[in-house]
Order: C-alpha cells, then structure tokens, then sequence
C-alpha cells in the first residue's frame, strides 16, 4: 500500500489519535498521541490490509528548542513490502510513553537503548535497565545539553 | 633453530641464563584472544596465513588471561570495559606485556574529542609495552609492535629485574 492509502486507513479507523500525517517525501509517517500509541501499534500490526510485521528501529530524537523529545518507530511488513513510521512527541522535562513490547517484542531491546541514552521512560515494559553505559551512569549521554562525565571509577575523563 | 644453529663446537653450548630466559621468552609470546573492537580484525589477519604471527611464535592465541603473556588491546576501551581490562590484566602471570593497538587504545582515537564513553587511552588503566599507531594499523604494523616487545624483552634480565608496576 502507498503511504496516503495507510494514512486514510489510520485516521478512517481512529482519526483522533492521528496528531499530523505526512504522505509524501523520504520519511512518511504518522505522529500521534502517546496515550493512542500501543493502539495505533497494534491496528498497523494486525490490520490485514497492512500487517506491519517487523519493527525495524526505534529512534529517540531531542528537541530542545521545541521542549520535546520524539519518538520514531520505523516499521516495515515483510508480507507487502512496504514501510512506514509512527512517531510521538513527548515532554522533554518527563518523556513517558507506553511501551510497544507487547505488540513487537523485538521493541524491548530498542526501548532499552532509547531509555539508556535518550532517557525516554518506557511504562509496563518487562525489564527497562540500561542496555548500553554502565548501570551507575550518570545522565543520558545522547541528550543535546548532556555534559560529559569529570570522573569514572577513578579514571579521569580529559588526563 | 636458525638462530642458534651452526654457531657452537660440537658437544659445546655456552650462554647466560639471561639469553636462554629471554631467548625462550621472546620467542614464544602468547597473545590473549582479546578484540575489542574493529582492530581486531587487522589482529585475525596478522594471524592468520598471510602475515602468519605463528613465524614469531605468538601465534598462539589463549582464550584465558592465566596462560596469556601479551594483551593486545585491539580496540576502543570504553568506561564500561575498563574495570574488565584491568581484571583480566591482574588475572595474566608475570612477566605479562601489553601492546596498544590502534588509536582508541592509545588516546582514544576519534572519540577524543565526543566520546562520552571512552578511555582516553588504555596506559591510565594498565601499563603500556608498545603503543601501534594507526587506524586501524596494518598488519605489518602490528608485527613490527611485536618485533620491538620482543627488543624489549631481550633486554630484560634476572639481575636488574624490578616489581612490575
């Protein structure tokens, strides 16, 4: 299906948890609310028109000039071949979202490493440590006003 | 053993324990089987048939630290792996050496600037023999490393000898 079709299909099947769609251009996605993610998730998975098998990646993008941090989940089914994405805004002070581990158990990973290094709290996700930096880290390093450890067991950042 | 051969009167060997020692030991590094990160692969093919480590007699490579003489660190140290390093280095029997392989190892390479993870050089957590620049160096390089451990260590000797750092 091409995007405008997966987009008419969305918002025919739940138009309030469609915040904005683009249909065009490299990156055709949806955005919606995170309280209609796991929902929105689950229609593009079982859909059978659509049935978005394979969750590619999750990526966690910061916003400091928009006090938001993104989430973009890029999805692709293996029985059409075709891909798209949802993405949510979320309150950069607090970002909280449900997590999608449920719908696409591959996402706990993904969900792991935007928690590690984004800082993106996943709700009612099995096991959310960090995946990557040690789990006595301080901070999450890919944030834009992160600052870079003085000192790390001893070990000095700049010698 | 070319290096020996034809050079004594028969039934005749004369030499110090200092030559045997480092003789034996100089030619028989055993490098720990430790990549940590894309250096290791210019490490495989320095092992491997093509340059062939084993002419040196490092070309066996132990899977434990306890029966290692050499760690080649081949590879970005990250803050996480630190701790495990050291370990593994106190875990290696003396006389144990160290080769730094490749820019991480030795300054943190390109994430010296924005590396937020990186041990800006693997000699803040455990002694340095040899630093092999590069990146990742070629194995010919890594060679010439092991040929200038091997200098150092022809001039160790029992007498001088002092307590490992």
């Amino acid at each position: 299906m091409t995007p405008p079709e997966i987009i008419g299909l969305l918002k025919k099947h739940d138009a309030a948890g469609v915040v904005s769609a683009v249909a065009d251009g490299a990156y055709p996605h949806v955005v919606v609310t995170a309280e209609k993610l796991v929902e929105v998730a689950d229609f593009l998975r079982t859909q059978s028109q659509l049935r978005f098998d394979l969750l590619r990646c999750i990526s966690a993008i910061d916003w400091p000039a928009k006090n938001s941090v993104e989430v973009a989940y890029d999805l692709i089914s293996t029985s059409f071949g075709h891909a798209f994405a949802i993405k949510v805004m979320l309150d950069r002070v607090n970002p909280q979202v449900e997590s999608v581990g449920g719908v696409w158990p591959a996402a706990q990973w993904h969900e792991r490493e935007a928690f590690d290094l984004m800082g993106v709290t996943f709700l009612h996700h099995p096991d959310l440590r960090r995946i990557l930096m040690p789990e006595d880290w301080p901070g999450h390093p890919l944030r834009k006003d992160y600052q870079d450890v003085v000192e790390y067991k001893g070990l000095k950042f700049n010698p | 053993m070319a290096v020996i051969e034809g050079i004594f009167e028969p039934g005749l060997i004369v030499t110090t324990v200092d030559w045997v020692l480092d003789w034996s030991r100089r030619c028989s590094i055993f490098p720990m089987t430790f990549g940590i990160a894309c250096c290791a692969i210019e490490m495989i093919a320095t092992g491997a048939s093509r340059y062939d480590i084993d002419r040196f007699g490092s070309g066996a490579f132990r899977a434990t630290p306890r029966q290692a003489d050499l760690m080649i660190v081949a590879g970005t140290v990250t803050f996480k792996m630190a701790e495990r390093l050291r370990r593994l280095w106190e875990q290696m029997a003396e006389p144990r050496f160290v080769i730094a392989m490749g820019a991480c190892a030795i300054s943190g390479g390109p994430y010296h600037m924005h590396g937020y993870h990186v041990v800006k050089g693997v000699d803040q957590i455990v002694p340095v023999d040899v630093y092999v620049p590069g990146c990742p160096p070629r194995p010919e390089a890594l060679l010439e490393g092991l040929m200038r451990l091997q200098d150092k260590i022809a001039t160790r000797t029992i007498a001088k000898q002092k307590a490992e750092a």
